[in-house]
């Protein structure tokens, strides 16, 4: 079947994101009076379901897997399009479809929604090229486009003090990380020769000598991921920006973007730097994403027990998983049985991880469209008035926590065995503890919303409207995270397939 | 396929009642969830199973479909019962309805909510009671902790908060530390199995397929994960000294999640114990009959004299509850044929019991908005019938013959007095019998105090007799505890029939 259609059609989920972006911002440039928030907010979620079910698809029909005849190159072996890519881009165009039918309540009175909506798809275009990125410099090229329009995004509310302030503190902590990841990938080069993943995993088997370039070429990628995934050492920027921004960019941000950064790690570690070559130069990055992951959960879960706010609760909790999904690069080992298995699951967790996310923060965006306040007092008594709303709400905290009857249980449920079965008890250990925790701080936000009773009586009267996306959108993805658990089997099967084709 | 469609009904009832209207939500609740108790009883009438399902034996109306692989090992959709578990289930739909009605006169806000929770529990109890892969398990055992917080949580009394957070966070930590327990059990057996069927890897186990992991030898490794699923297990029950979120729960619950509470989710904790720490791991068990036998004793009487120094009368039904969880626990440890299957009786005449007692002091207080014994007296005269009722059931409590309470303790005393595994089992029985009379002594003391005399109350309420829906749900109780008084051989042949094949894992060595 794929075999009739050319080579290059593996990328049509790009294509499509980024033709929806550029006729989004035509549209707007052209005729500003044909826009309004509700075309735009349409044509942007047409045009990433169309590539949400591109990927689909073409995951379903077995593109670039290795029954088909392995991974599809594309330009010189710039691209290379296997199921990790499609797989990755079904969560970014599910995110990013979420977020904008959301964003169309947010800004409904909004002076200029257009660009919102162009900007959201084009770092969608991003994330997709992103994840099928095979040689450094794409590797570079996609994530500064993922970058830019984020910073904007996140200084979207520009009269808003928060807004501006965490949109500058995410621009100067990623233009630095930036930066150091440039600088990491040209002194890759210079060890290896080359900027192809395939190539630089040749140069790392023969350094001679030059491992200690190498190595901290490595370290300071390590970095540059550290900041995309917002993890320990680079993390600090990620609740001011989360909390500042508006919460359907902390939704995009916190999961598609978050995400992003993770495929880029797994690409990376498997086929530039592959486990085997880099312990034999003496380059122990496994060793070293160990300690980033321990680090990273457990201040993440610390971090967000203490919080007052639920948006930032939400933002250091998004730290504490990144943690988790960290483990999908730490518990690799050489030619260990396991290595498919334990990243294929943390594959599954983020996909788990874009729903029940989102749903959170798309949740907060409802609480602010409402004006209801932000912190878990604020939150008392909601369920009295919007039991829908807040059900989902319950779902995706109880999801998050990791209990047993939503998905969330059974991806980190895997991701841990995984772990343990490559020999890494101590980080299933980690894991295992810091999700006790942090059910303590998700059922915060449950008890908040079911069992106080609110400040005032008067303080329910915020809720007046019903905005249809922000409720579809929450819904939908509270749908989805529970029916990700008796659908489980074929999203970790896939995963794992798609992580294993990398060993 | 009965059993998938007694559970998929319930949830689907569930969901019907959480979209209908708050006004007849209890009624249409009670209407729905009669049909799970026709389906049970079916399950009952054709009930074709034989043996212990997780021994080798018969499962009645068994499924089996592959739902996913992890590591190796085939995680399925795996439902079906035996003689152990199908007395539960139909308990569980025996229950349910009953506490429906019971809650139509306390209940006064928010009702669809309630009444759909109700059932949601159910359905996941069901799901509890019919699982027999690991992970459908532990899916429907957690999943019965999220409705009851809101159960307790929302409609609970003045600390509904403390109560439904304590109650998560006890069960939850516990929950974890058996399902650690379990796991490295599923780690050691390595590849001796092939998926998580309880029935699967209990059979590996008994064939010495343990081997070693994390570095402890099998024998410590068995030892290690028995231990941390009776600890786990043991805060669910609730065993002394991990007893003290229940009074809690209890008392700011209210009293149609009491009913199920004290009636159906402890029995969670003692079905979970016989099937896994004593079906699974007998060795291990009779091993630490004594320590385990004297904390069932403990419990027996310290929780009898808890209840004595009560003045709450739910909290006296609640303590009480332990004391009678003690008495499963002695049945069980003592892996005789009479002892684990009074003990399984056991666990079906006390949800019936405490069922009728938390039901009947729940219409004591609707009428009186006090449980205090020192509130009230001469209630027989204002409310005669469901006085009438609650002296009954606690006669049965105290183990009156001819009530199902005093088959179940006279099955576990029978087994457990000259039990061959169980070292000074005659001092053991006899402590445990001791707790009898303390029963006695605070269930007549309070009773005399708040039921009979001239009749005072505290409150200003006008007292006059129980309406119609509240009485009948005790009624129907009483009759039924009769019943299996009466006639314990309708459930205690099946359960007998189960019992044998786990006494017999441990007299093989013993």
């Amino acid at each position: 079947m794929v075999n009739t259609l050319p080579q290059v059609a593996a990328l049509l989920p790009v294509f499509l994101l980024a033709f929806t972006g550029l006729a989004l911002l035509l549209v707007d440039t052209i005729s500003p009076d044909a826009r309004s928030n509700t075309s735009m907010a349409v044509g942007a979620a047409l045009g990433s379901l169309a590539a949400l079910a591109a990927s689909v698809w073409l995951v379903v029909s077995g593109t670039g897997s290795a029954d088909t005849g392995g991974a599809i190159t594309l330009f010189a072996e710039a691209i290379k399009v296997d199921t990790m890519a499609l797989f990755f881009t079904a969560i970014f165009a599910s995110v990013t479809a979420l977020v904008v039918v959301a964003a169309h309540d947010y800004f409904h009175d909004h002076a200029s929604p257009a660009a919102f909506y162009s900007l959201v798809v084009f770092a969608a275009t991003g994330m997709a090229l992103l994840a099928a990125a095979n040689s450094l410099a794409v590797v570079f090229v996609a994530l500064e486009m993922v970058s830019l329009p984020s910073y904007v995004l996140v200084a979207y509310l520009k009269k808003n003090r928060g807004s501006v302030e965490a949109g500058m503190k995410y621009f100067l902590v990623g233009a630095l990380s930036s930066a150091i990841f440039l600088f990491g990938i040209s002194l890759v080069y210079a060890a290896t020769g080359s900027l192809l993943l395939s190539d630089v995993a040749e140069g790392i088997g023969s350094l001679d000598g030059l491992a200690g370039i190498a190595g901290l070429g490595i370290v300071m990628i390590v970095g540059g991921v550290a900041f995309k995934t917002a993890s320990v050492p680079f993390h600090f920027w990620a609740p001011e920006a989360y909390e500042g921004a508006p919460a359907p960019v902390s939704a995009f941000l916190s999961s598609a973007s978050k995400a992003a950064g993770f495929v880029v790690a797994f690409r990376l570690f498997t086929e530039a730097f592959p486990v085997g070559a880099s312990l034999t130069a003496g380059i122990d990055w496994v060793l070293a994403f160990g300690v980033l992951a321990a680090v990273t959960m457990t201040l993440g879960n610390f971090a967000a027990a203490v919080q007052e706010e639920v948006k930032r609760m939400l933002a250091y909790s998004s730290i504490g998983h990144a943690g988790y999904v960290l483990i999908g690069v730490a518990a690799l080992s050489q030619g260990g049985s396991a290595n498919g298995a334990v990243m294929g699951a943390a594959m599954a967790h983020l996909l788990v991880y874009g729903f029940m996310n989102t749903g959170a923060f798309l949740f907060v965006a409802m609480a602010e469209r409402w004006g209801v306040g932000r912190t878990f007092e604020d939150y008392a008594g909601l369920a009295k008035r919007a039991p829908v709303a807040s059900t989902a709400m319950a779902v995706f905290m109880f999801s998050l926590a990791g209990l047993p009857p939503f998905a969330g249980f059974f991806s980190k449920y895997f991701l841990f065995m995984g772990a343990i079965d490559n020999g890494f008890l101590w980080l299933a250990a980690f894991g295992a503890v810091n999700s006790v925790i942090s059910l303590y701080y998700y059922s915060r936000v449950v008890k908040a919303l079911f069992i106080d009773d609110p400040a005032s009586s008067s303080s329910l009267d915020a809720i007046d409207v019903r905005p249809t996306g922000l409720y579809a959108a929450v819904v939908f993805a509270a749908v989805a995270t529970v029916l990700l658990l008796p659908g489980f089997g074929p999203v970790i099967e896939t995963a794992e397939a798609a992580a294993s084709a990398l060993f | 396929m009965i059993i998938e469609a007694l559970i998929g009904f319930t949830f689907v009832a569930a969901l019907l009642v959480l979209l209908a209207p708050d006004e007849w939500a209890g009624r249409l609740a009670f209407a729905l969830s009669l049909l799970p108790f026709a389906g049970s009883l079916s399950l009952w009438s054709g009930f074709d199973g034989a043996g212990n399902a997780l021994t080798g034996g018969d499962i009645a109306y068994a499924t089996q479909i592959e739902w996913l692989e992890v590591g190796g090992r085939t995680v399925s959709w795996f439902v079906g019962v035996d003689g152990i578990s199908l007395p539960l289930v139909v308990l569980t739909t025996f229950l349910v309805p009953l506490a429906i009605v019971s809650a139509w006169t306390p209940i006064d806000s928010r009702q669809s909510q309630f009444y759909g929770l109700m059932l949601f529990m159910e359905a996941n109890l069901l799901g509890v009671f019919t699982a027999l892969d690991f992970f459908l398990w532990f899916v429907f055992w957690e999943a019965v902790l999220v409705p009851m917080y809101f159960l307790i949580g929302v409609w609970g009394g003045p600390r509904r908060k403390y109560a439904a957070i304590k109650f998560f966070v006890y069960t939850n930590a516990a929950s974890l530390l058996m399902f650690i327990g379990f796991m490295s059990l599923t780690f050691a057996l390595g590849g001796s199995v092939e998926s998580f069927a309880l029935p699967e890897i209990t059979q590996a186990i008994a064939d010495g397929g343990l081997g070693r992991f994390a570095g402890l030898a099998p024998e410590t490794l068995a030892l290690a994960a028995f231990l941390a699923m009776f600890l786990g297990f043991a805060v669910k029950v609730p065993i002394v000294p991990f007893h003290t979120w229940l009074p809690d729960a209890h008392v700011e619950a209210p009293t149609p999640v009491s009913v199920l509470l004290a009636g159906v989710l402890l029995k969670m904790g003692t079905y979970a114990l016989l099937r896994f720490n004593f079906t699974m791991l007998p060795e291990q068990a009779s091993a630490l009959a004594v320590p385990i036998a004297a904390i069932a004793v403990i419990s027996v009487i310290y929780g009898a004299m808890l209840a004595l120094a009560q003045k709450d009368l739910k909290r006296i039904v609640a303590y009480s509850s332990v004391s009678s969880m003690g008495y499963v626990i002695l049945g069980l440890i003592v892996f005789t044929e009479y002892g684990v299957g009074g003990a399984t009786f056991q666990m079906v005449a006390h949800g019936l019991i405490s069922g009728l007692m938390f039901m009947a002091v729940g219409v004591i207080y609707n009428a009186t908005h006090t449980r205090m014994v020192g509130d009230m007296s001469g209630m027989a005269d204002r409310m005669p019938v469901a006085v009438g009722i609650l002296v009954a059931g606690a006669f049965g409590y105290m183990g009156l013959p001819l009530m199902a309470g005093f088959a179940g303790e006279f099955f576990i005393f029978v087994g457990s007095f000259s039990a061959p595994a169980l070292p000074y089992a005659p001092i053991f029985t006899a402590l445990a019998m001791f707790g009898i009379v303390i029963v006695a002594g605070y269930l007549l003391s309070a009773m005399q105090s708040t039921l009979f005399g001239p009749f005072e109350l505290e409150t200003d309420y006008d007292v006059g007799p129980a309406p119609f829906h509240d009485v009948a749900p005790l009624a129907v109780l009483l009759v039924a505890i009769i019943v299996l008084g009466v006639a314990p051989d309708i459930f205690f042949e099946m359960i007998r029939d189960a019992a044998v094949p786990v006494v017999e894992g441990v007299t093989v060595d013993g």
